[in-house]
């Protein structure tokens, strides 16, 4: 075996260790850090390593959390299998978006407006269709059945977000080892030069916009039976989309890891000062914080926090 | 359908336009000279609001005379972002500026929230209640002198591009930034000056409408995304583009309102962006393709 | 036999300004073509057309007999034409060897295949020392070769260079001539855009001259050399009067 995977299987052990040590406080924070490290490990593969900047991944998640819900008041479905029926809608929303922005050739900015459009009009529409709640959301009942996708137990949802986390992860590193991934780097870099060695851009473009808003879609269900409320605002809403994508750029965008150490600075951060500071009107601080380091990050590590300490860790080696 | 709603709808959209215009001049000057996406617009202009409201309440100026205070404040801010952040990265890919941009907006926003809180305000001018008659119409004053000013406002920096020295030298920069590089303009003070001009857009653009519209400091975002519609549709980069494309998104925005429901006015800018987004990325009155 | 490449009668035109008019010649296999002309003659306009990265008005591109004509660039890329940017496009994050392998695995899905097939190229091509440095760190002269190892790892029948010897020095170049020269023997045919003259002469069979998007000579190197309009088109009419 080689090091990096014992250090991962050491890492992993440590974790799936940790909830029998930590306090009930501390387990809701790990959940956090373990859910947005999914997210953002999920935005990573379209947005990271495949360079197409979607600042709409909120609606990937809104619809997701929606599909699962509804279809759980409704028809009875369980989340469980709600969960795959929202990533699917999810994935189908993101090849619509796909396809009209990569079809269409929407680059950069152009791109993000269009992600940005259709998060916002996904939101807009559910602020005003009263068969899912309007303005006031969803709400789910508490039952604490694990077949309703709820525990008694805090500590099954840090299990389920930190399978989600791994399982995400494990997936990126194979997508990384693959012809997929090293043409979603290729494209990153240059387009016109992946199409003259023979690279259907399109064609991976669209998979990784399918595979990432399937993974985020899923992820909504997670949200949903967590939280126990949906509001068109939170849920499909910009801000959403910023939590996603900031995590993946300060940890390294395009690396397998990038995701989980910006969620492991970003995460603990937002949870401290949202206790400590939410009372009176300190409440936006961690954002503050938020906007201050994703400036450092562009300026100083334009490639993340986890390749510049790669850097640093070769030299001190060496 | 009753035609005087209509014809209601279509006139405060008109009106409320010169507020809209103002804001996507801005945008688009910033961007037609530095090929930079201000994502901070919207939170620019919200912290316009709230400094016509802290001379409002503090001092007890209204904001239709306080206006030029708020721009020049938010003149200020934008020379200093751009001197300070936006400089280092001008030719950095879009996607670093777009980050970075998004950064400043987030501390923008907050900062805002830290120092005012998050409930809604709205800011007192004696003009409020004031109210004419055109016909079966009824004006606003408020709005009508918004209008006016806006107008007033996009038509005097359209001078100083058209006739002073340095405005000029600003518009050569927006043509061609090599060029003017060329010969001998001072680039970086020409950036920090149109960065400037368009916060101070915004600046006042937030003053004008504080008597108006109730605002808050989560605000900021859809304010810019409405400004990124505008120029989009209008054209990135084109002064005419964003003037008109103001008017037209407001009056759209307000007849959807009166057609569909006032929650769901910007489901037809939005619409009408993707539309313009894959059909004609270079806007109505764009000159180049993306 | 079928001729590698068939152009027949392409045209292009951008605006008021007519890039390429009725363009027609032949390449058989293993030929290596040399297209010449002064600047803005249509020259990277044609290269445009024939590797898919522009759509003809009119007239139409036969590889070994299959149109090429409305296919995507990286399906004609699979066919077997491979294309070289002349303004280089390295994946500049990306070391050498992850450049080339973007390049072979269009044909060896297998990641170890591919790899194994890439450092050969790059081993061949000169860049061996550089295996694993990020392409953005190369010289403009090994960025050249590097642009050219991946064309080749696509394992192309036909590889259009546009320009590979530009910017280069006089040994740089005389190695990049051994270099082309050498993948020519091994079989693959070439179309060859150049203005480095001397270059050109010497590697070219037949050279095709362009002028304001127009073919206005085609023969072997001594003969195209000669001829009065090639003259004219490269320096002026002046030129070719006072000489009379």
């Amino acid at each position: 075996m080689t090091v990096p995977r014992l250090a991962a299987l050491a890492a992993v052990l440590v974790l799936a260790a940790l909830p029998s040590v930590l306090s009930s406080y501390a387990v809701t924070v790990f959940i956090f850090i373990f859910f947005y490290a999914y997210l953002g490990q999920a935005w990573n593969i379209v947005g990271g390593y495949a360079g197409q900047l979607s600042a709409g991944h909120a609606a990937f998640v809104g619809l997701g959390a929606y599909a699962s819900a509804v279809l759980s008041a409704r028809l009875g479905l369980t989340p469980w299998i709600g969960m795959l029926v929202g990533g699917a809608l999810a994935a189908a929303l993101g090849a619509l978006i796909g396809f009209l922005g990569f079809r269409f050739g929407l680059r950069g900015f152009y791109f993000v407006l269009l992600t940005v459009a259709f998060a916002e009009i996904c939101r807009i529409v559910a602020l005003n269709t009263d068969a899912v709640g309007g303005a006031l959301g969803l709400y789910i009942t508490f039952t604490g059945d694990p077949r309703h996708f709820q525990f008694q137990d805090n500590r099954m949802y840090y299990y389920v977000a930190l399978a989600l986390m791994l399982a995400a992860t494990g997936l990126v590193a194979a997508i990384e080892r693959r012809r997929f991934g090293e043409y979603l780097k290729a494209i990153r870099e240059d387009e016109n030069a992946c199409e003259a060695l023979g690279v259907n851009t399109f064609k991976y473009k669209m998979l990784a916009m399918v595979v990432s808003s399937f993974l985020t879609g899923v992820g909504g269900t997670f949200y949903a039976y967590y939280l126990f409320s949906l509001q068109p605002n939170a849920v499909f809403g910009i801000p959403l989309s910023v939590e996603i994508i900031i995590r993946p750029i300060v940890g390294g965008a395009g690396t397998v890891l990038g995701p989980i150490l910006g969620s492991f600075i970003l995460s603990p951060l937002g949870e401290v000062s949202r206790v400590y500071l939410s009372q009176g009107s300190w409440s936006g601080l961690h954002l503050v914080v938020y906007g201050v380091l994703l400036v450092l990050v562009v300026l100083f590590l334009p490639d993340g926090a986890y390749p510049a300490a790669r850097r640093l860790l070769a030299r001190r080696a060496r | 359908m009753d035609l005087t709603l209509v014809g209601q709808g279509l006139l405060s959209g008109l009106l409320f336009g010169g507020v809209y215009s103002l804001m996507a001049v801005g945008l688009t000057l910033i961007f037609g000279v530095m090929r930079v996406v201000n994502f901070a617009h919207g939170d620019m202009m919200v912290w316009g609001m709230y400094l016509a409201w802290l001379l409002a309440t503090r001092a007890g100026l209204d904001p239709y005379l306080g206006f030029p205070l708020c721009a020049l404040a938010l003149f200020a801010l934008g020379w200093a972002v751009q001197r300070g952040l936006v400089h280092r990265i001008v030719d950095a890919p879009h996607e670093m500026q777009i980050l970075l941009m998004l950064g400043v907006a987030l501390v923008l926003e907050n900062a805002a929230l830290v120092a005012f809180g998050p409930d809604p305000q709205r800011v007192r001018s004696e003009l409020r209640s004031a109210t004419v008659w055109l016909g079966p119409l009824f004006v606003d004053v408020a709005r009508l002198v918004t209008f006016g000013v806006a107008l007033g406002l996009t038509l005097a920096l359209w001078l100083f591009l058209a006739r002073t020295d340095l405005g000029r030298r600003i518009r050569a920069a927006s043509d061609n930034p090599y060029g003017a590089l060329v010969i001998g303009t001072d680039v970086a003070r020409v950036y920090a000056v149109a960065f400037g001009i368009g916060a101070a857009c915004v600046g006042a653009a937030g003053a004008l409408v504080s008597p108006i519209l109730p605002f808050q400091p989560a605000g900021g975002l859809s304010l810019s995304v409405a400004s990124f519609n505008i120029v989009i549709i209008g054209g990135m980069g084109s002064l005419v583009g964003a003037f008109v494309g103001g008017l037209l998104v407001s009056v759209a925005e307000s007849l959807g309102a009166v057609f569909l429901a006032p929650s769901m006015k910007e489901l037809v800018s939005f619409s009408l962006l993707i539309v313009i987004l894959l059909f004609r990325p270079a806007g109505l009155f764009g000159k180049r393709a993306t | 036999m079928t001729p590698i490449l068939e152009v027949a009668g392409i045209s292009k035109r951008f605006g008021g300004l007519q890039a390429v008019a009725r363009l027609s010649f032949q390449m058989a296999e293993g030929e290596m073509l040399g297209l010449i002309g002064p600047n803005g003659a249509g020259k990277t306009t044609a290269f445009n057309l024939l590797s898919g990265f522009l759509v003809p008005d009119q007239g139409d591109v036969r590889f070994r007999g299959a149109s090429l004509v409305g296919l995507p660039p990286h399906a004609i890329c699979q066919r077997g034409v491979a294309r070289t940017f002349q303004i280089v496009r390295p994946f500049p994050h990306l070391s050498v060897l992850a450049n080339v392998r973007v390049g072979a695995l269009a044909r060896h899905a297998d990641a170890r295949e591919a790899t194994a097939r890439a450092t050969r190229i790059v081993e061949a091509i000169g860049l061996a020392d550089r295996l694993n440095d990020p392409a953005g760190s190369l010289t403009l002269s090994d960025r050249k070769r590097l642009e050219l190892a991946r064309a080749l790892a696509t394992e192309p029948a036909l590889l259009l260079l546009d320009e590979v010897m530009a910017g280069l020095s006089g040994r740089e170049t005389e190695a990049m001539v051994a270099l082309v020269s050498g993948i020519n023997r091994g079989g693959v045919s070439i179309l060859l855009i150049e203005h480095n003259m001397r270059a050109v002469m010497a590697l070219s069979h037949r050279i095709v001259v362009l002028s304001f998007g127009e073919k206005i000579a085609e023969g072997p190197p001594a003969k195209v050399a000669a001829d009065p309009r090639v003259i004219e088109a490269y320096l002026g009419e002046e030129y070719v009067h006072a000489a009379r």
